[in-house]
């Protein structure tokens, strides 16, 4: 029978899970986390009595129903947490689990990896107390943790109002909202936006929640610096009419929507394409999550669709291998699902609208700003060398003579803002300066990394 | 067609394209250098950064030592440092056999001049204490050095640029012949150059342009894999090779350790692609960690390679054509064509300009592959074979000169699965 295997314990990755093991296959699934669950669903640590239900809302149902069906699965399959998967080679994976080395051996692949925050620099957001809004959800839902006392939401995202409302609920002051992206985008955005209505409606709610609860609330800022010598201490930014502002907090939450996390994909042989909707290279694939032969892709590592295209998506590629593999349910749900996760898709592309990604704008990050905080590298640093004589145009040849994304991270955080920032330099389409290549190991792994137990 | 008149037509701006064109430049010729891509980008760009002397093949310490005097003088030359750094070259023997084999390296470098020191047990621990105690002697070069090799080839194209130098990007030699007392050379881009003189620098692809005058050398290309850690205090100060060729690292002053391993991986001129195999992620890592104990727990963040051209016999092909006069090869680096580019390019402009070099570079004729070359020890021992031969280079095409190459296992670097992604 063929090994099938599955990065990714996310809602993506426990649906797929789900689909092969009712059909009798029992796959391994891989995740680096110490819980299944992933990002959106992601479980307390153990022995933490958080509330659940106050934090995830209108999303508590779903939330209890993906660990429920998860415990359910577990005995079907063959579940591999701590393990982290850093490379491919031929049909193997090369993981590290509790500091040793182990291979996996797979004939098909499913990788649903999720995503993770998109960042804009702006002067002052390597500072102590600046998180990505998806760290600042992490440790609240993790460990019971706030960034801050007094914290501040910057950047364009609908998950800023939903995490500043969980903050409130574990009552930290939340002295601001700032979103980059006007209000009149939102309207724009509407008709798409309208394609999954009850999600739309919770965004109103959200909205609605923070106003009645007087949360200063701000649409199209313009960020101007995040003060502070040691730790944060301010934010600093032009409101929506232009009026300079300045706002105490000593954290603050920064977030720009989500960008997937290809690597492994990337490694396992997937093409990219530059997407205009999120401004993102993202992996190709069929409609069925389809990306190479005994390749599949599913979830927001494939593309952004939040949770439930991420359910939607997982469950879709689990019968696309299913189908290929000769093994036909007797009744067919692939149009069904084909059908929502567009849906679901397109509602992103609303979003993606709705709260812009600033792009273009970056080309006025000043230049002092650092790009590349592994290797603490300047936007003037990538200019400069762009403009010296037979200076570099592709981001690969940027990264090679600025190091900038060469660092620890490997440029998934400073990659999409050097995208834009030589791109605009350069008078280019974003895609036209080429996209940032990986290599394994996708997460540094230390050198003395235990070798392989071989059973 | 526009037909464009230049002494001197340089094919590849790699390192030895650009500092032939930046010394020709020097002595007043128009040149015009043409890259496929970028300068700098492939070989000349993903080295190691490694200027070493000790353990070269003997017959090349008059051009590396001169080519050393030029990395000495690489910021009054081009105006820019580069990061090179004299930091010594430590070269480690684990055993009586290969400490015999160090000593026999170091009786060449010495004959030539260099100063090297012999160390013993006592010696290395007391100088280099975190070194483990496997290494039972060592020779040290003070006057080995690196550089930064992402910053020298442009660098040095910028110098020439200065000089005067013509320099086309993105632009492809795809014909070249002669035509009466010159060159006709011919782009993808639809245009000519007409020129007296050609030189040949087209690193691993240059079999493709010597095969325009109908001769040709069994080149392959391979890729040394390359690996980096974190950034970890700066405490390893000079570059360290074990003799058995298991790993070599040096440590940047800003703290991140590079290191890289034998045996070298096929690499594809043709899809530009120099795949790192995890599996050689872990052997590197595995043989620092036995070298430096004190690293275990530093990460490895990046991998990388290059496309480099091998030859059988290790050494590479420098000098006049053997077929056509006015054309002037020099491609074949084998992995060590960074601390002789200057060098090269030098003695390439003196030939261009006197006729002659002071230099002896007869070991480096391409006429030797006239002839059967014996095949050096490193060629067999440093490279995945049946890899190479399956690479399908003129290397597998040719009557192959070893059964192990001939042979087709089931090549293991270069993937079936997953398929490599296209640069
Ligand atoms: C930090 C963050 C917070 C978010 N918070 C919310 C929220 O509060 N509400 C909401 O609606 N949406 C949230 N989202 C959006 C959320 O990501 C999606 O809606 C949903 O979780 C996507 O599901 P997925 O299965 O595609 O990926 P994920 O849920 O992200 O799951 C991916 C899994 O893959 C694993 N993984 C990744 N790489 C490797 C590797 N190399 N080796 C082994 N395992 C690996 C990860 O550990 C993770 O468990 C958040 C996203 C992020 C990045
Ligand atoms: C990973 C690695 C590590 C190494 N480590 C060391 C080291 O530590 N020390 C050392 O001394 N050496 C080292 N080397 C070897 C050294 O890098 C090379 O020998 C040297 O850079 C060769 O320079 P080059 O100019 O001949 O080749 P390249 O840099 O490859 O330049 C050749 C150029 O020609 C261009 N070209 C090809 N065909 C055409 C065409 N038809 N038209 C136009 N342009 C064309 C190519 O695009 C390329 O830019 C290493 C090599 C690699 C790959």
């Amino acid at each position: 029978m063929a090994e099938v295997v599955i990065v990714g314990a996310g809602p993506a990755g426990i649906r797929a899970a789900g689909v092969l093991a009712a059909q009798g296959l029992r796959p391994i699934l891989v995740d680096e986390g110490r819980q299944a669950g992933g990002q959106g669903y992601r479980h307390p640590s153990p022995g933490l009595a958080l509330d659940m239900d106050a934090l995830m809302g209108t999303e508590a149902g779903k939330y209890r129903a993906l660990h429920a069906d998860f415990a359910e699965l577990l005995p079907l399959i063959d579940y591999r947490p701590r393990t982290l998967v850093w490379g491919i080679e031929e049909r193997r994976l090369h993981c590290m689990r509790d500091g040793r080395q182990m291979t996996i051996p797979f004939d098909v692949l499913v990788i649903a990896t999720g995503a993770m925050d998109r960042v804009a620099p702006l002067p002052g957001w390597t500072l102590p107390g600046v998180f990505t809004l998806g760290g600042a959800q992490a440790v609240l839902k993790d460990q019971g943790c706030l960034i801050g006392r007094r914290v501040a939401f910057l950047g364009a995202s609908p998950l800023l109002s939903l995490a500043a409302l969980q903050y409130r609920k574990l009552s930290a002051q939340v002295v601001a909202v700032c979103d980059t992206s006007p209000f009149r985008d939102k309207i724009a955005a509407l008709p798409r936006l309208a394609a999954v209505p009850r999600t739309l409606a919770r965004g109103i709610a959200y909205l609605a929640a923070l106003k009645s609860a007087r949360v200063p609330l701000f649409h199209g800022v313009t960020p101007l610096a995040i003060e502070g010598d040691r730790e944060v201490t301010a934010l600093r930014f032009l409101d929506g009419r232009g009026r300079e502002r300045r706002i105490t907090c000593d954290a603050v939450a920064l977030g720009y929507g989500l960008k997937p996390e290809t690597q492994l994909a990337e490694l396992a042989g997937a093409r990219f394409a530059f997407d205009a909707h999120f401004r993102l290279w993202l992996p190709v694939t069929d409609e069925d999550g389809r990306a190479g032969e005994g390749l599949y892709l599913a979830g927001d590592g494939a593309t952004i669709g939040g949770a439930d295209a991420a359910e939607a998506s997982g469950t879709l590629a689990a019968l696309a291998v299913l189908h290929d593999l000769g093994l036909r349910p007797s009744v067919d749900e692939r149009p069904a699902l084909r059908r929502r996760l567009a849906r679901l898709r397109r509602f992103q592309h609303g979003l993606a609208r709705a709260f812009r990604w600033p792009g273009p704008a970056l080309s006025r990050v000043p230049d002092e700003v650092t790009v590349c905080r592994c290797e603490h590298v300047t936007a003037g640093d990538i200019r400069r060398a762009m403009d010296a004589d037979l200076g570099p145009v592709d981001v690969n040849r940027v990264k090679a003579i600025t190091r900038c994304g060469m660092g620890r991270c490997q440029g998934r955080v400073c990659g999409p803002a050097l995208q834009e920032i030589a791109a605009a330099h350069a008078g280019l389409e974003a895609e036209a300066v080429g996209r940032l290549r990986g290599q394994a190991p996708v997460k540094p792994i230390p050198i003395g990394l235990l070798a392989e137990e071989h059973a | 067609m526009t037909k464009r008149q230049a002494d001197v037509v340089v094919v590849g701006g790699g390192l030895i394209g650009a500092w032939t064109a930046f010394f020709l430049a020097r002595r007043g010729r128009k040149v015009v250098l043409i890259e496929k891509g970028v300068v700098g980008a492939q070989s000349s760009g993903t080295n190691f950064g490694n200027l070493r002397l000790q353990g070269r093949f003997p017959g090349q310490y008059p051009l590396s030592l001169r080519s050393q005097a030029l990395w000495e003088d690489i910021e009054n030359l081009i105006g820019d440092r580069c990061e090179f750094h004299q930091s010594g070259h430590l070269y480690i023997a684990f055993n009586a056999a290969e400490r015999e084999k160090l000593e026999a390296y170091a009786a060449v470098s010495e004959s030539y001049g260099l100063t090297i020191e012999h160390l013993g047990p006592a010696d290395l621990t007391r100088r280099y204490p975190w070194l483990s105690t496997r290494a039972v002697a060592a020779t040290f070069s003070p006057r080995d050095a690196t550089a930064n090799p992402r910053l020298v080839t442009p660098a040095v194209a910028r110098a020439a640029k200065a000089l005067g130098v013509e320099i086309l990007e993105h632009c492809t030699v795809t014909h070249a012949r002669r035509d009466g007392a010159g060159f006709i050379v011919e782009t993808a881009d639809g245009r000519s150059f007409g020129s007296d003189h050609l030189v040949n620098s087209a690193g691993a692809w240059a079999g493709e342009i010597a095969e325009m005058f109908g001769e040709s050398a069994p080149l392959f290309p391979a890729g040394p894999p390359q690996f980096v850690t974190e950034p970890f205090p700066y405490f390893l100060f000079p570059s360290v090779q074990a003799v058995d060729g298991t790993v070599i690292f040096r440590q940047i002053p800003r703290g991140n350790i590079i290191l890289a391993g034998y045996p070298r991986t096929a690499a594809d001129p043709i899809r530009n692609r120099a795949p790192v195999p995890p599996s050689k992620t872990l052997a590197a890592m595995r043989h620092l960690a036995a070298v430096v104990p004190a690293l275990r727990h530093c990460h490895v963040i990046r991998v990388w390679s290059g496309i480099e051209g091998y030859l059988p016999d290790m050494i590479p092909v420098i000098g006049p054509s053997a077929t056509t006069e006015g054309l002037f090869h020099a491609f074949g680096f084998c992995g060590h064509g960074f601390q002789i580019g200057p060098g090269v390019g030098l003695c390439l402009s003196e030939m261009i300009c006197d006729g002659r070099t002071e230099t002896p570079l007869e070991p480096f004729s391409i006429a030797r592959f006239r002839g059967t070359v014996a095949e050096d020890e490193k060629f067999r021992r440093e490279f995945d074979r049946p890899a190479a031969a399956e690479k399908g280079g003129p290397w597998a095409r040719r009557a192959s000169p070893s059964p192990a190459a001939a042979r087709s296992i089931p090549c293991a670097a270069a993937p079936r699965w997953p398929r490599c992604p296209t640069r």
